[in-house]
């Protein structure tokens, strides 16, 4: 589960201080399906890089899964995101020179995970998102449905706790968002607890749970 | 990540960027190759320069009147004014020596050569039949000047002039006039060719009586000397002059040389600069490692996404790092390995232009050629690399 307690971020845009998140307290139980939404510059992608250890508070308290995570090193960090968390991008974040299957393969290699486990793991996760005749090509070749579904798959390959997808539809026209969501949500009754950061007010319907975001605070949360 | 992945994802990454990566591993591959081409000439120089002199003698010391003012010095140097001159007895002198092991007197002339209608002006030394063994000469038919046949009238000639006259190849035995008298050819001398600008396929041989006879003198042009070993070069050379010195009435009129101090000058200059070429080309190397470092700060530029996305997916600063130095390490290797290939191939066309250079790299040259390419191309990636694994990675994946 995820705990944040009295969490604040704060940027500076020259002599300017920004608060990204201003004493944000959060807890978020396992198995969650929870939007958050807001307008831009709200702090929703900073909670979110926060929640996913990609950004560090300036003050507060995060705990994750019952151990205090605030003040880990880099490397205990990373260590973290790779066992724990999978991101879901906007824009994939594929990387174009390497195939569909290899993309998916990555956090394995990182994780240190032997040749032969690594295939039969990724094999598994082509069929499991319907990419099996996708699996040799580059994301160039791919239509965005199916980069998105490589970019899925590489962020559960390991069976994360937690999904945080950043406006995973925002590239996407309607009608495949619509199937990506549904394969999120899929996720979600297997167990993962599922957080979106959207724009998309229908997209936010979804969730079971919604929070409402506007400067750096949290104005709503509701179930 | 694992070291094998390392490799294997840095390997993946430098094939995918080919014009890059072949533009990079050329440069490096320059650098190496000219380390190895320029050692390779200036070790043949070397080598070149060693082998005529070895082909002149073993342990050789010479021995020519006058003194020379400055030390050292060339065998074919014109010397000033000579008080005294060298003599046969002197040479049998000197030959007494323990040091010498034996000894050959000298002379030099040019006379006419004349057999069956033909004529022509001939190089003629006289001397004894120890010059054979002392100068590294051989014969490829009939005997040299016998032991003890000094007052005998026969002539060893060069292989081009016994086949300008006799082109039939009945040599032994025949008479050939030189200036007026008339000798009988002993032997015939092997084909060697040039050596230190003299050619001996060109030359005819008589005894050292009929040469001072046939040059109306009594002195020597040189004695050369075979000292027993290496080790007794110097002592050979400092005895030779003492005993000079007592017969000449004290007098210090002769000059001692030994091949082996100009050798070894030669042979110090050669490697100097041989050396020095290699610390030129290594420029370039250094010049390449530049341009890795340049091409691996733009790869991290071009690729900050990837590595944001790298440490989202929970990849530790140290597997990031360690990628970038093994990209870098992939260039460097294949450039090394291209360069070294490229420099045996380049040093292998300059022995085949030209055969009397023995253009081979030298060892220590490819060794430090390719180790200077690895090491700055290792060098030249740390800061990069160091760049890539500090980025922020909500910063990178935002692509700014």
């Amino acid at each position: 589960m995820i705990r944040l307690n009295a969490i604040t971020r704060v940027f500076r845009m020259g002599d300017q201080e920004v608060r990204a998140l201003n004493g944000v307290s959060l807890d978020i139980a396992s198995g969650e399906y929870v939007s958050i939404m807001g307008p831009s510059g709200s702090g929703k992608s900073t909670l979110l890089n926060v929640v996913g250890l990609l950004d560090r508070p300036d003050s507060g308290r995060y705990e994750l899964d019952g151990s205090d995570v605030t003040d880990l090193s880099e490397t205990e960090r990373a260590r973290v995101r790779r066992e724990k968390i999978g991101f879901v991008f906007q824009s994939f974040h594929l990387v174009p020179r390497l195939t569909a299957a290899e993309n998916i393969e990555l956090p394995l290699m990182l994780e240190g995970i032997a040749p032969a486990e690594r295939k039969s793991r990724v094999d598994a996760a082509l069929d499991a998102f319907d990419l099996k005749d996708r699996a040799r090509h580059r994301p160039a070749e791919l239509s965005g449905g199916q980069r998105q579904r490589v970019a899925i798959a590489r962020a559960t390959i390991l069976r994360p706790t937690a999904l945080l997808a950043d406006e995973p539809t925002g590239n996407l026209d309607h009608r495949i968002g619509a199937e990506v969501m549904a394969l999120l949500e899929g996720l979600h009754h297997a167990g993962t607890t599922l957080i979106v950061v959207t724009h998309d007010r229908e997209l936010g319907a979804r969730a079971h749970r919604h929070i409402a975001m506007r400067d750096g605070e949290i104005v709503g949360d509701e179930k | 990540m694992n070291l094998r992945d390392t490799l294997t994802l840095s390997c993946q990454t430098v094939v995918s960027y080919r014009t890059r990566s072949l533009l990079i591993v050329l440069a490096i591959a320059l650098g190496v190759a000219a380390v190895v081409v320029l050692t390779a000439l200036g070790e043949g120089a070397r080598r070149y320069v060693v082998g005529q002199f070895s082909s002149l003698g073993t342990n050789l010391v010479i021995v020519l009147p006058g003194r020379a003012e400055t030390s050292g010095g060339f065998p074919g140097a014109a010397l000033g004014q000579t008080p005294r001159d060298l003599t046969l007895d002197d040479a049998r002198f000197i030959s007494h020596l323990p040091q010498v092991k034996r000894y050959a007197p000298l002379n030099v002339g040019v006379a006419e050569l004349s057999a069956g209608g033909k004529l022509r002006e001939v190089t003629v030394l006289g001397s004894t039949v120890e010059l054979l063994p002392i100068r590294h000469m051989k014969l490829s038919q009939g005997s040299f000047l016998a032991p003890g046949s000094e007052r005998s009238a026969q002539i060893v000639l060069g292989s081009v002039l016994a086949h300008e006259f006799f082109p039939d190849g009945k040599v032994i035995g025949q008479r050939i006039r030189l200036g007026d008298s008339r000798f009988l050819v002993s032997g015939v001398l092997a084909v060697q060719g040039e050596s230190m600008g003299f050619n001996s396929d060109e030359i005819a041989i008589i005894p050292v009586d009929y040469a001072q006879e046939l040059f109306n003198t009594n002195t020597l042009f040189r004695i050369l000397v075979e000292a027993r070993s290496r080790n007794d070069i110097e002592p050979a050379k400092a005895a030779i002059a003492h005993a000079l010195k007592l017969r000449h009435d004290g007098e210090e009129d002769v000059t001692v040389i030994t091949q082996d101090a100009i050798l070894a000058t030669f042979d110090r200059i050669l490697r100097a600069l041989t050396l020095g070429v290699a610390g030129i080309a290594a420029i370039s190397l250094a010049v390449a490692g530049i341009l890795v470092m340049n091409v691996m700060l733009v790869a991290v530029a071009q690729r900050t996404s990837e590595i944001g996305l790298l440490k989202a997916l929970g990849a530790p600063a140290a597997d990031i790092r360690r990628l970038f130095f093994a990209e870098a390490l992939w260039l460097s290797l294949a450039g090394g390995a291209i360069g070294y290939a490229l420099g045996n191939l380049g040093a292998w066309g300059i022995r085949l232009a030209y055969p009397t250079l023995p253009a081979w790299p030298p060892v220590w040259a490819s060794v430090a050629g390719v180790a200077t390419a690895l090491i700055t191309g290792i060098l030249a990636s740390l800061l990069p690399a160091a760049r890539a694994a500090r980025l922020d990675p909500v910063l990178a994946l935002s692509g700014k």
